[in-house]
């Protein structure tokens, strides 16, 4: 049996003895957990389509998020501070995506910077949430309670706010959670773990979360403020 | 003992298995390193194995006790109480609230902590690294992590036996509102918390352990293990895991709704609800349809979950003990990824009658019929190995054999409830309960003793009893037939699942008999199980001693270790593999093991 075959032949990445993606098992491991918190992600978008669909009305977005901070007595401008909220977080993924290149590039300078950025654009989503939900609070919304008409002007049940408090806060958690992954990155960065180590793959790994959350948003975004 | 003399072939490795010990490659190792907190997948299999056994003892005692409601409607066991205490038994009676308690918790019990857990933890840890060839799991530290949530999800749904309103007791599935309201029955307050918890907590441990099953099949196959040449085995844990990988975070989802329902005033599965001495509850506009939906878009494929780590045991078995190739493995690939697909797009079988719309309804029927084709490959797959084989019959063969049998019997049931126009008549009768007992329940747990005789060997470095295990098969698998097959006559009598006392209804009273019937027989098979538990502590420590590195004579690489292998499994290099697993009786050869190579003028299978 000829076993001189080149290593680059398509048919022998699956022959064993190497990882058929070429990838080590732990950015392996993050795929498939992203494809799992998908799933979680995708059962309560769902869940919210349909109940949304089966209700007799729903509140109009335009309306219910009009507000930002210090905004002028009687004016409206809506979904202009989510819109900001949504930016940040978009631009929070392009300088992750410079910190994984960085890092790939061995530039130990470059990735704190960019680290530290991304971190602050978390941290500055979470602070525009944070203030959002106080303002909605302050309004009367929370589990349980909804104080928003419905579009056409009906009674509306609390469906809107159970799964807005729930899917946006489930949401958060996630980015909580991402900036205190790229927290704990930054401090092994800055103690050149991955120096020490060839590589920045941890970052990389950080990186894909950390996109996903993003693009979890992106839905979660549509289908809140948008629809 | 007869048919392992027949096995104690010579083996020209023999002494390989005692010469390289000083070569092991030794840490320092404490009794907690290598016994509690240990990162070995060998030894973290074995606690999931046991763990699950602590389990299937209780749930099963459970199943005892409240057959003995069902075969006894009118008897007093005063001894009961001085045992149980009076939340349990009263007047010398099993109490409706205990009852339900009991059916409920059985099932989640049997579902997840034995048959998720206890099978596919136990035997996913053990056999993925040794017979793809690895040292270890892709993430020891996520493995043990894997366990120890485990250990504190069975530490907490033990927790509920004992709060003082008792465990939870809206049956298994935990459908709203009596999962959600804490004023609907006395299990649904802190015994449905702890049993949220308890879930929340197994979830955790099972995608820790399913991404690592995934990670390490794809990525730490040793040179020469492609995909076509995995055991069955392997393929079947690999499904198993994507399975669990996909459908628990949707079941995380739904019990996310839940606590706010039970805690924040939320109401997403509530709607337009008047309770008895509460009066009108102010939720309105969500449906407990929702939670149904979540919760059997995991519910059905996790009879998956449970089921195929039975079957690729079983096919492994089956083909080393008839010394055959497996028959037709591409296709028991293909049929096993067909089922892991169809798997997910069935579960609304189980909501024919929740207020389904019927069109929808017919495409779940087309959809849940098409799984009998894959199943029904796999049962002639089955058979044809088995014909004109030259069969061995060990403990772990007639359980598999066992298997097949249950998963025909239990599976031809299964096209009748598929119709959702016979499922009016059948929907929570005693046929369903006979139906997937048979077809996931014992039959899963054979594969589980299957798995655990064939392997106890390699486990252990000891062999189990034979006679007690062959006493073991034979009243649990004329039991399981006794116990399960008059269940499809009450169900087509209309009886329903889940009633406390049959007897006061003038339909079911011709059942009495039959129940009792049932109830003895539950109790001997329960005993008979003890049996096992006795044979399997027995013989960790007295049974007959492994001396050859391969005793069934079986081609894969588990054998190739060291009849006690160390962390690492392989002393020196890990072998490299040169064909598929089943070469049995070919060109005059009993058997040629995976890592031996091609010859020049060998025939292809």
């Amino acid at each position: 049996m000829s076993t001189t075959a080149t290593v680059t032949a398509p048919g022998k990445w699956w022959s064993g003895g190497k990882s058929p993606f070429n990838v080590e098992y732990g950015k392996l491991m993050m795929w498939y957990f992203l494809m799992s918190d998908a799933f979680t992600f995708g059962a309560f978008l769902i869940a919210y389509g349909t109940t949304r669909f089966a209700s007799n009305g729903w509140p109009d977005p335009n309306k219910v998020f009009q507000s930002y901070p210090g905004m002028p007595e009687g004016s409206s401008a809506p979904l202009v501070f989510v819109s900001i909220m949504t930016f940040i977080l978009i631009i929070s993924s392009v300088t992750m995506v410079l910190a994984v290149q960085a890092g790939q590039e061995m530039k130990k300078k470059k990735v704190v910077i960019n680290l530290i950025l991304t971190i602050i654009g978390g941290l500055a989503f979470l602070g525009c949430q944070a203030w959002e939900w106080t303002h909605l609070h302050h309004e009367g919304a929370w589990w349980g309670s909804n104080p928003f008409l419905n579009a056409d002007g009906t009674q509306s049940s609390t469906n809107f706010t159970n799964f807005f408090f729930t899917i946006t806060g489930f949401h958060g958690f996630h980015v909580f959670s991402g900036v205190i992954i790229n927290i704990i990155m930054l401090i092994m960065t800055l103690n050149n773990v991955f120096e020490k180590r060839g590589h920045y793959l941890m970052i990389e790994k950080a990186g894909l979360y950390w996109h996903f959350v993003d693009l979890v948003w992106v839905f979660v975004f549509t289908c809140f403020y948008l629809i | 003992m007869s048919t392992e003399a027949v096995l104690q072939a010579p083996s020209a490795t023999h002494h390989e298995a005692h010469g390289d010990h000083h070569h092991e490659h030794h840490h320092h190792e404490t009794f907690i390193t290598k016994y509690v907190f240990s990162q070995d997948h060998k030894m973290i299999a074995k606690q999931f194995l046991i763990t699950g056994m602590v389990w299937a003892v209780l749930g099963g005692l459970m199943s005892v006790l409240f057959r003995l409601q069902l075969g006894y409607p009118d008897a007093h066991f005063s001894w009961l109480q001085d045992i149980l205490g009076k939340f349990w038994v009263e007047d010398g009676r099993i109490t409706p609230q205990a009852y339900y308690a009991l059916v409920t918790t059985h099932g989640t019990v049997l579902v997840f902590f034995v048959l998720t857990a206890g099978l596919s933890g136990t035997f996913a840890n053990f056999l993925i690294p040794l017979q793809v060839g690895a040292r270890d799991m892709a993430s020891p530290f996520m493995n043990m992590l894997s366990y120890w949530f485990f250990f504190i999800a069975s530490l907490v749904m033990l927790s509920s036996m004992f709060v003082e309103t008792g465990p939870f007791s809206g049956g298994w599935t935990a459908y709203p509102p009596l999962s959600a309201l804490g004023t609907a029955s006395p299990g649904s307050k802190t015994g449905m918390d702890l049993w949220l918890v308890a879930m929340a907590l197994f979830v955790v441990s099972s995608l820790l352990g399913g991404l690592n099953y995934i990670a390490t099949v794809l990525n730490m196959r040793t040179k020469g293990m492609s995909m076509t040449r995995m055991p069955l085995t392997i393929w079947a844990l690999f499904f198993t895991a994507v399975l669990g990988v996909l459908s628990f975070p949707v079941l995380f989802s739904g019990f996310i709704l839940l606590i706010f329902d039970r805690n924040f005033g939320t109401s997403f599965y509530l709607s337009d609800i008047y309770i008895n001495g509460v009066g009108a509850l102010p939720n309105e506009g969500g449906s407990a349809i929702l939670y149904q939906h979540l919760f059997w878009f995991l519910g059905h494929p996790e009879v998956y979950i449970i089921l195929l780590p039975a079957m690729g045991m079983v096919s492994e078995i089956l083909s080393t003990n008839a010394r055959k190739p497996i028959f037709g493995y591409i296709a028991m690939i293909g049929s096993m990824f067909a089922i892991a697909i169809l798997a997910f797009l069935v579960w609304a079988h189980h909501m024919f009658v929740t207020g389904l719309n019927p069109f929808l309804g017919s495409i779940f029927v087309l959809l849940t019929l098409l799984i009998a084709v894959p199943s029904a490959i796999k049962v002639f797959n089955w058979l044809t190995t088995l014909w004109r084989g030259n069969i061995r019959f060990t403990p772990a063969m007639l359980f598999a054999i066992g298997f097949v049998s249950l998963f025909i019997s239990g599976g031809l049931t299964g096209i009748w409830l598929g119709n959702s126009a016979l499922d009016i008549h059948l929907h929570d009768t005693y046929f369903v309960i006979a139906h997937f007992h048979i077809v996931m329940g014992v039959a899963s747990m054979f594969g589980m003793f299957a798995g655990i005789y064939h392997w106890y060997p390699k486990m252990y470095g000891r062999y189990l009893n034979n006679t007690l295990g062959y006493i073991h098969f034979w009243i649990t698998m004329i039991g399981a037939y006794l116990i399960f097959w008059p269940m499809h006559y009450e169900g087509l009598a209309g009886m329903p699942r889940r009633y406390y006392d049959y007897s006061i209804w003038e339909s079911f009273k011709q059942f009495a008999e039959l129940n009792r019937f049932i109830s003895t027989v539950a109790m001997i098979v329960f005993m008979t199980q003890l049996l096992f538990l006795f044979n399997f502590f027995y013989s960790i420590f007295k049974g007959r001693k492994v001396t050859t590195l391969n005793p069934w004579n079986s081609n894969t690489l588990e054998w190739t270790t060291p009849i006690r292998p160390g962390h690492g499994n392989w002393v020196g290099e890990i072998p490299e593999v040169h064909r598929w697993a089943y070469d049995y009786g070919k060109d005059g050869r009993e058997f040629i093991p995976q890592t031996e190579a091609v010859g020049a003028d060998e025939s292809h299978h």
